[in-house]
């Protein structure tokens, strides 16, 4: 008989597959695993809405409890799943309890890589969960000093939300420039120029050499400089959450390794989101392992389908978007491999980088702009992406050229 | 019985296209099919109140540019996540080469 469908992970990921699932005509049972008390929601707006809003936040939720009632889910939240039994086919959770599954998705996302210089505490955070984000705001009044340790997405958008409530910020970039992972340097230092004007300082090149929280956080910097601080955020990046898939002996290669199909290498068992890495047929099966909201999404429903039988290759072009100020940032695509890149001008101050291999085919494009200046090209050069495209670069840079019309071509 | 607001010029519109109309503190986004008809919905997605206007429009689909949630704009209905919620839509007339809004 049918043991049913169980999901580790309660994010953005297993909430849109345990979803899916229902949608596509399941009826059997589904176990919905999380470590936080919360239902499923949303991380974007932990490091903005949730940080600058007036009121207290409340969690933007994907499920919330009466649609799982509705929908028959099963929601294990405050739970931990310690060992899977793949001949058994059971998922072992911290409180003995076991639940048999028939298809099991490993949805453990990610964590915050740690800084080993520095004990987390009230005064050293982290940002990860709705309950981070509770704390992290908590010490943001008016006029508190925050370093923020990273320049990178998670730590420019916690900079600009800080500005907003009144602190003063500080961002300590160890690289030679922020967001040196995957945003083109023309871009980087639009956003970084967006902060220099909204006052915050951002060091880059910067080592750190120690910090101690006595009260006050003291960061001293390689160079001797001393900083004091009220609150220390550090961004440096995340880590797949892979333990359990390992210790089941499952293949990992970095974060879980998944198929096309986002199967693992046991066939009943599949992962998708932050937690694995998987081929990319547009860019020659190159693997790569995304932390992103909507790959979260996509390849959670698509891996609920696939849990059902379905075979589907996962072929969406990895999408990112960053909110800082009133500036949009926004990447299809992934520009490594390129060989050129043009420029495309939107007026106001909104740009479009497109990234081109060798042989012409486009293999990434990445905006920034005021608002949703650059949305909506970004979005066609993600459809001309998908259809391993060479556009002719002149007409790329020229924003007479319609990209809809690149696209009909 | 509510008026008809005189919204654009039907040329202000591109075939396959949408603007943003603001009247009476409400924003509106106003479609372009590509067979050449007009249509209204409000003007922000129901996600995360974002202008549609400046998304993109394929065929009878507008899709919301922040992240990516899809709408019918003829008929408001939500196509899937991130949106469960439909978009209201609003009678739209061509009189004289103008386009017009009930918004009620």
């Amino acid at each position: 008989m049918d043991a049913g469908m169980v999901i580790i992970g309660a994010g953005e990921c297993g909430g849109r597959a345990a979803l899916a699932l229902r949608e596509h005509g399941y009826d059997g049972p589904i176990s919905l695993i999380g470590e936080e008390a919360h239902l499923p929601y949303e991380r974007p707006p932990l490091s903005k809405e949730a940080i600058v809003g007036a009121d207290v936040p409340v969690a933007k939720t994907i499920l919330t409890a009466e649609r799982v009632a509705d929908a028959g889910i099963e929601f294990i939240g405050s739970s931990r799943a310690v060992a899977i039994d793949r001949a058994a086919k059971n998922v072992r959770l911290a409180d003995g309890r076991a639940l048999a599954y028939d298809k099991l998705l490993l949805a453990t996302g990610a964590v915050p890589r740690r800084l080993s210089l520095a004990v987390a505490g009230p005064r050293v955070a982290y940002l990860r969960t709705f309950d981070d984000a509770l704390a992290i705001r908590a010490r943001l009044t008016p006029g508190s000093r925050v370093v923020i340790v990273g320049g990178g997405f998670i730590g420019l958008e916690l900079a600009a939300s800080a500005r907003k409530r009144g602190a003063a910020v500080t961002v300590l970039e160890a690289q030679p420039r922020i967001l040196m992972r995957g945003v083109p340097a023309d871009i980087a230092a639009t956003v970084h120029a967006l902060h220099a004007d909204n006052g915050v300082e951002i060091a880059c090149g910067e080592g750190i050499a120690a910090i101690r929280d006595d009260g006050d956080v003291r960061i001293r910097l390689a160079n001797e400089r001393v900083i004091e601080a009220d609150l220390v955020v550090i961004g440096i990046g995340a880590a797949p959450v892979t333990a359990l898939a390992e210790s089941a002996g499952l293949a990992i290669d970095n974060g879980i390794a998944v198929d096309g199909r986002l199967r693992t290498s046991d066939a009943h068992i599949f992962a998708a989101g932050d937690c694995c890495s998987f081929p990319l047929a547009i860019y020659g099966g190159r693997r790569v392992r995304l932390e992103a909201w909507r790959n979260a999404q996509e390849q959670g429903a698509l891996a609920a389908r696939n849990m059902l039988g379905a075979e589907l290759e996962h072929t969406a072009v990895p999408w990112f978007w960053s909110d800082q100020y009133e500036f949009s940032l926004q990447i299809a695509g992934l520009a490594e491999g390129a060989s050129s890149a043009v420029r495309r001008d939107l007026g106001g101050g909104a740009f479009i980088l497109f990234h081109l291999a060798a042989d012409g085919q486009l293999l990434s494009a990445s905006g920034i702009g005021p608002g949703n200046a650059v949305a909506r090209d970004i979005r066609l050069a993600e459809m001309l992406i998908a259809r391993q495209a060479r556009p002719d670069p002149s007409e790329l840079t020229s924003s007479d050229v319609k990209l809809k019309k690149l696209l009909a071509a | 019985m509510t008026d008809w607001i005189e919204a654009c010029g039907a040329g202000d519109i591109d075939e396959e296209d949408v603007i943003r109309f603001d009247h009476g503190g409400r924003t509106f986004a106003i479609y372009r099919s590509p067979d050449d008809e007009y249509f209204a919905t409000d003007g922000l997605c129901t996600h995360e109140k974002v202008h549609l206007a400046d998304g993109l429009v394929m065929d009878e689909i507008i899709e919301c540019p922040k992240h990516n949630g899809r709408f019918n704009y003829k008929t408001g209905a939500a196509k899937g996540a991130p949106v469960c919620l439909n978009l209201r839509t609003y009678p739209v007339k061509l009189e004289a080469g103008k386009v017009y809004l009930q918004i009620g």
